[in-house]
């Protein structure tokens, strides 16, 4: 089974190659990373640790982490809902850290 | 003077649930809670109902501190709300 180092070096690499970039405390990032795998044995699917899953990885598909939600919610407050991913802004203090709203509409939401 | 009573519905794997209860731990402030996301069945469902009623949106942490009610760790609303 995949550690939390592994999903931190395997991610690492997908996210900053697109510009997202882990929070640099580290016991929050590998808290959190902690609690993906939490959710994987759980459910079967790396869901947002943060939400209540349903427990249908298509039904909740969008908040399969990084969630579609984490593109707009990091190019408005530099941060995605967790503070897990975040903007090189953000991690350097250069922009508040604003508490990331829950941007999911409520109609997803079917737990 | 008595503080008044904190419930903290929260997810056993959320970053802000965690930080709140940090929070009001170090504030030596006592609270329940409940970690949703380890409930199943009946008992799931009806605290989900209940947590809608405070946060329709049903998102984590939804803290009640007396009659109010706070979503997401916001260390100033609450401090607020328990009169720090």
């Amino acid at each position: 089974m995949m550690d939390a180092q592994e999903l931190y070096e395997r991610m690492k690499k997908v996210q900053e190659a697109k510009g997202y970039y882990f929070n640099r405390d580290r016991e929050r990032t590998f808290e959190l990373l902690e609690a993906l795998l939490v959710n994987k044995e759980r459910h079967g699917y790396m869901g947002c640790p943060c939400r209540l899953l349903c427990g249908d990885r298509d039904a909740d598909k969008d908040i399969i982490c990084p969630c579609v939600y984490s593109v707009p919610d990091i190019d408005e407050f530099g941060s995605c809902y967790c503070n897990l991913y975040v903007s090189t802004d953000w991690n350097e203090g250069k922009i508040p850290h604003e508490y990331v709203p829950e941007r999911r509409p409520l109609e997803k939401m079917t737990f | 003077m008595s503080q008044p009573d904190v419930k903290i519905f929260s997810l056993s794997t959320c970053s802000h649930c965690k930080a709140t209860k940090k929070f009001l731990g170090d504030c030596t402030i006592k609270y329940e809670f409940i970690n949703v996301d380890q409930l199943q069945g009946d008992e799931r469902k009806a605290i989900i109902e209940d947590v809608k009623k405070f946060n329709p949106r049903c998102s984590f942490p939804t803290i009640i501190i007396g009659e109010k009610v706070i979503v997401g760790f916001k260390e100033k609303e609450i401090k607020e709300a328990l009169g720090m």
